[in-house]
């Protein structure tokens, strides 16, 4: 099965001893089988809610409104037990850390064997002989012996290797790879991201790359969200984002990039001011306290979300201006 | 992992030197003529001094300790003053009411403990766990000599479905185990609500780590998450809390075995202390401190072989 995934006016929250923080206000994504979609936004901009909430796996405290539908299913609408049965079968997630993804004192094998447990039909032997071609497939030489090894044995980037062979183990429809490497050094990063441009060829459902890097969303997806304290306010090509980007912030972020600057600054810019409050986020557009073409309606009425050709829109009261 | 385990072992039998060392001292400094005492006041002169060179208390400590580890090391462990029989035999045929009775009680305490344990972090929040909270406190709080009094009174004197005292008649499996029933229950109904306190709580703490959410990622059932990811880990401090507290079951052991008048090593020290009857208290204690020495090492090697990224640091 792979079927597409349309996540329409989601918002996530969580209730705190503190009041209710809106996590994710609004979001319409939409991703279809065979796209690379990315997910771009600094931290604490909802994009690990996003994809927690796609995985199913929100914490007890976070209320869910809107739909995640997933070939045509409505995942907010299954109750536990039906959404346990999705994951690791229809949806696989490569989490942030390599480092501590895994269970440490059990080895790969063993742990990898467990995670196809949704695989009824496979006897053990075949379950270890499935992970030895997945992890020769993924560039982990000397598969067999990995298999018997305990992660703290096997290097951060190895480990990230192993961690997307466990998730592509599950024939996913939907692959969510969160932060793939961000806990690992440039090297390292380079490979993975080599890894999942491999993969893409001949993976024909929907894979979601969750960054804060820009380069590795250049360099991976096909389309891609820009977020924003909890909203998406831009989203489209990966070609129209970077080079066409209509929205202030996403042209603030994209101005910051250090990789764009090929001499050396004294000082990298940054966008003056902070997020808002996510307790009580502000009436009108997110973004109007920090934005420099905030006009009279930015702060008392949100922007709709604008269509500015087919598959891209901002959500901004300026881009119509 | 060979070279931890001889350096435990070494260390091990240093312990042992150093415990004998200090109750040798301990003999030595406590006030008044041991032979006074275990005489009474009106023992004639030659009595006392006989008794004082049975003791072997007329040589200088230190070479009374070389001569104790000298004999311990061929098997001897001296003679019991009053009845002239090896403290070895004394010893070999009081320690297995003792260790059955300690097993028993910790086999039950961990069958019980751990997956009440375990429940209350499946039920976390509910009323399951609070219930499973306030009984483990509730049983910690209470002392063993307390719980044996009352069911003595309930069940051996009210109900009269168990025997009050002995250790059951030898040879009939039955009996004996009726009669373990109480004692073996008073010790582990404290370890119960201990061992329950402590899985809950470190595995608690697992349960917050990133690799069981990989492991719910992959949906795997709770149960298994629980029992296999979350467990193996929360229960390593589990088994080194055990190790500790056997000493404190085994000295609960001696309250118990008064109680209920079970033979054993509890009511063998007891007695030997009451009638200054040193050598049996001193291969006694030799033999407990083995015990204890042995059972810590067994902990810690359990513990490497559990945990992988223990075995490396020693391997190291």
């Amino acid at each position: 099965m792979s079927g597409s995934l349309v996540a329409s006016d989601l918002s996530v929250r969580y209730q705190t001893p503190h009041g209710s923080v809106y996590a994710l206000r609004h979001v319409d994504i939409e991703a279809h089988p065979g796209e690379v979609i990315g997910i771009v936004g600094e931290s604490g901009c909802g994009k690990s809610t996003l994809v927690t909430a796609l995985a199913n796996l929100l914490p007890a405290n976070a209320h869910i409104d809107g739909s995640i539908r997933y070939d045509g299913v409505d995942l907010a609408k299954l109750d536990a037990h039906r959404q346990r049965l999705l994951r690791g079968d229809e949806i696989a997630l490569v989490s942030q850390d390599p480092m501590t993804a895994f269970n440490p004192v059990l080895t790969i094998g063993d742990q990898l064997v467990d995670f196809q447990h949704h695989r009824n039909d496979l006897g053990r032997a075949q379950k270890r002989a499935r992970i030895a071609a997945m992890l020769d497939r993924v560039g982990i030489a000397d598969a067999e012996r990995r298999m018997r090894s305990y992660p703290h044995e096997l290097s951060g980037g190895m480990r990230q290797r192993v961690a997307i062979a466990a998730a592509l183990l599950t024939d996913p429809g939907l692959l969510i790879a969160d932060e793939p490497t961000t806990a690992l050094d440039v090297t390292m990063e380079a490979q993975i991201i080599h890894l999942l441009r491999e993969l893409r060829r001949e993976y024909n459902g929907i894979i979601i790359v969750v960054s804060h890097h820009l380069g590795v969303i250049a360099e991976l997806c096909d389309r891609v969200y820009v977020m924003y304290a909890g909203e998406v306010v831009e989203g489209g090509e990966v070609d129209a984002i970077f080079h066409d980007a209509r929205h202030p912030y996403t042209q603030a972020l994209l101005a910051c990039d250090p990789a764009r600057f090929h001499e050396r600054l004294d000082r990298l810019p940054t966008i003056p001011g902070s997020l808002p409050s996510l307790t009580q986020p502000p009436p009108g557009c997110v973004y109007a306290p920090r934005c420099n073409r905030a006009f009279a309606p930015c702060s008392t009425i949100a922007p709709p979300l604008v269509t500015l050709s087919a598959s891209h829109v901002a959500r901004c009261h300026a881009v119509t201006r | 992992m060979l070279a931890y385990a001889v350096k435990r072992i070494g260390l091990g039998l240093l312990i042992l030197v150093l415990v004998m060392v200090a109750m040798y001292a301990a003999v030595f400094l406590v006030p008044g003529d041991p032979a006074t005492v275990a005489l009474g006041p009106r023992a004639t002169p030659e009595l006392k001094r006989l008794l004082i060179e049975r003791m072997g208390l007329d040589q200088p400590v230190w070479w009374q300790i070389v001569e104790f580890f000298r004999n311990a090391l061929t098997g001897n462990l001296g003679y019991d003053v009053w009845s002239n029989r090896p403290v070895s035999t004394l010893v070999l045929q009081a320690l297995p009411n003792t260790l059955i009775l300690g097993l028993t009680a910790l086999a039950v305490a961990l069958l019980i403990g751990v997956p009440l344990g375990c429940l209350s972090v499946m039920r976390r929040g509910t009323a399951a766990d609070a219930v499973i909270g306030v009984l483990s406190v509730g049983v910690i709080a209470v002392p063993s000599f307390v719980v044996a009094i009352y069911s003595l009174l309930l069940f051996a004197v009210t109900l009269r479905w168990l025997p009050a005292i002995g250790a059951g008649e030898a040879g009939d499996f039955i009996s004996q185990a009726k009669a373990l029933v109480m004692p073996a229950a008073a010790i582990a109904l404290g370890w119960i609500g201990y061992i329950a306190r402590m899985v809950r709580a470190s595995m608690m703490e697992v349960m917050g780590e990133p690799h069981i959410r990989t492991a719910r990622s992959f949906g795997l059932p709770e149960w298994k998450i629980v029992s296999k990811y979350a467990l193996r880990i929360a229960i390593i401090p589990t088994i080194s809390l055990v190790a500790v507290g056997l000493g404190s079951i085994l000295s609960s052991a001696v309250f118990v075995e008064a109680v209920f008048a079970r033979p054993g090593i509890g009511k063998l020290i007891t007695d030997a202390v009451n009638t200054r009857n040193y050598p049996v208290v001193m291969g006694t204690v030799l033999i407990m401190t083995a015990i204890y020495v042995s059972i810590t090492i067994a902990a810690d090697l359990l513990i490497a072989r559990l945990d992988p990224r223990v075995r490396d640091v020693f391997r190291g």
